[in-house]
């Protein structure tokens, strides 16, 4: 037996030392989170209650009046401005990431790449700049349809990108089985392909959305907010909505310690919705697909 | 027939007898009467510009085994893969030359690929089901996806195709269970299965014998004897053995050139190039 130049003890105190800088580094990334969670649940705790999940905001008075008050409408304009941008990028990022990974012989691929990686960059006001001067201009009033294409626009580089790592997971020898059938091109892509893939398909949505949840810059002023429900649903679509992270940023800037309090509800219910997103992301990546 | 009649719309079998005419009498003589159904002429394979197939001219024989022997690493795959049109998805390899089916060129600019390659079947080294498919889906696989619809007649491909593999005994009872749940030969013969439901006219095999044991590599060899009844077969193989055994026709080919083209069993007794008769007694490859 070649004995190794240092003895087992202090082989392994090596290893003891490289693991315990592991677990530190671990540490220091937990923190910061722990720390935020703790802070807004403490904070907001007290203004989570029945009627802040039944209730419009209405005027300040009625906050500091003692009347109902809540964010019922907040928490269904995200859903219904969330959703919309979830219906408009999906179709759009997924053709996208399917031209990055399917078609690398294409000519304009590289041009696609730069372009998704610079409005995945782009700070994502300037993607609420563009969805104003698309919609809001010529419809001449702040609207949730302004805001779902704003966020759109978060989410389709993000969804672009999950999908082309999706499918390029998949092994070639799949497509190429596909094509020695006969089969064409696209129909191997979409009958053969993506469905092998799609468990990494919806996690990529699933990112996407709950990235685009938490963007409060594109919709200052998209959907502006509203501090109440729209009278008609299509309100939602055609006229001011409030959402989560605007309204929480709104509540925080006022000078009402009352909506102070119900700022950092609103914290806890945005961080929780998020967390439960990406621990569906997670759990979804775990089930595994053999080939 | 039926499925075939769905895909007349460009007749690639016209030029058969003028095909046949040209053969000269000197060719005859060396390979039989036998219809060229396919044929290369002067093929390249370049990726980049490392050359991995150099100037191959050969015909392959309707009814006919032809196998592709040599050591590994000479372009045997390469020149399979040119056959129907399987290089086209890379970037890298670029295909010079000509490959006739039936006379005419498969390269030209105006004929589509995936009509080609419902004429050219292909099997590959390893077995690859569709992994969200059950067995039945992946045999009809290439009928369904065109939009056949009629379930007996899918179920009657299915059976027909099934049985061709020597798979449908082992898997009748259970056809829509996933593919991946078979074993690995079960899996090479359902991938068999799914290139014979279209009925091609040439069956491209790549070493599709290498990752079975002896029982299911029986078990496809007969079935490639059986099959040359209807299909020209193009197999490659590193099992020496094997091609004796079931090719008609052998193409020796090394360093991307054929070496040596000729029968299989006047070519393993009596080999006239120096190299094929290195390789074929085991002194190099």
């Amino acid at each position: 037996m070649i004995k190794p130049k240092k003895t087992l003890r202090q082989r392994n105190i090596k290893d003891r030392f490289m693991v315990s800088l592991l677990v530190l580094s671990t540490i220091i990334v937990m923190t910061p989170l722990l720390i935020i969670i703790a802070y807004v649940v403490i904070n907001g705790v007290s203004a989570l209650n029945w009627d802040f999940f039944t209730q419009e905001l209405g005027s300040p008075a009625r906050a500091m009046q003692g009347k109902p008050t809540g964010l019922i409408h907040t928490m269904i304009g995200t859903a219904v401005v969330d959703f919309l941008a979830l219906i408009i990028a999906i179709p759009v990022g997924v053709g996208a990431g399917i031209m990055l990974s399917e078609y690398p012989d294409n000519k304009l691929n590289p041009l696609l790449r730069i372009i998704n990686d610079t409005l995945n960059g782009m700070p994502a006001i300037l993607k609420g700049l563009l969805a104003f001067a698309l919609i809001v201009k010529p419809m001449g009033t702040f609207s949730g349809l302004s805001g779902g294409f704003a966020l759109a626009f978060v989410m389709i580089p993000i969804i672009a990108r999950s999908t082309e790592s999706a499918l390029m997971s998949i092994p070639w020898s799949i497509r190429e089985a596909g094509l020695a059938i006969g089969l064409p091109r696209w129909r191997v892509v979409l009958s053969t392909v993506m469905p092998a893939a799609r468990t990494g398909l919806v996690t990529g949505f699933l990112i996407a959305f709950a990235r685009a949840v938490g963007e409060a810059a594109p919709l200052m002023f998209t959907s502006f907010g509203n501090n109440y429900l729209p009278n008609r649903w299509i309100g939602m679509l055609l006229g001011p909505v409030d959402t989560l992270p605007q309204r929480l940023y709104s509540l925080a800037i006022s000078p009402y310690k009352e909506w102070h309090a119900m700022g950092w509800a609103a914290g806890i219910v945005l961080l929780f919705f998020v967390m439960a997103l990406f621990i569906m992301a997670r759990l979804l990546t775990r089930k595994k697909v053999y080939y | 027939m039926y499925v075939n009649s769905i895909f007349k719309k460009k007749k690639l079998s016209e030029n058969v007898t003028s095909q046949e005419q040209s053969m000269t009498m000197k060719e005859k003589a060396l390979y039989g009467s036998s219809k060229i159904r396919m044929e290369a002429k002067n093929l390249y394979v370049k990726y980049g510009t490392t050359i991995g197939v150099n100037n191959v001219s050969v015909p392959l024989y309707n009814e006919k085994v032809t196998a592709l022997i040599g050591p590994s690493g000479c372009g045997k795959t390469t020149f399979l893969r040119a056959l129907n049109r399987m290089h086209d998805l890379s970037r890298t390899a670029t295909v010079t030359g000509e490959v006739l089916l039936d006379g005419l060129n498969i390269y030209d600019p105006k004929v589509n690929p995936v009509n080609i390659r419902r004429k050219i079947g292909m099997v590959f080294q390893k077995p690859t089901p569709f992994p969200t498919m059950s067995i039945f889906d992946n045999v009809v696989a290439g009928l369904k996806l065109v939009g056949i619809k009629d379930k007996k007649f899918l179920r009657e491909v299915c059976e027909k195709s099934l049985v061709q593999a020597a798979l449908f005994d082992e898997v009748k009872d259970r056809l829509n269970s996933p593919g991946g749940s078979l074993s690995g030969g079960q899996q090479q013969r359902l991938s068999i299965a799914r290139a014979l439901a279209i009925e091609p006219e040439v069956i491209l095999m790549d070493e599709p014998t290498s990752s079975l044991d002896p029982k299911s590599t029986a078990k496809i060899e007969d079935l490639m004897v059986e099959l040359k009844n209807k299909y020209s077969i193009v197999i490659v193989t590193h099992n020496l053995a094997q091609a004796g055994r079931i090719s008609d026709y052998s193409i020796f080919m090394y360093l991307g050139e054929l070496i040596e083209y000729g029968k299989t069993k006047k070519m393993f007794q009596n080999p006239k190039d120096k190299r094929t008769e290195e390789y074929l007694t085991g002194k190099f490859g």
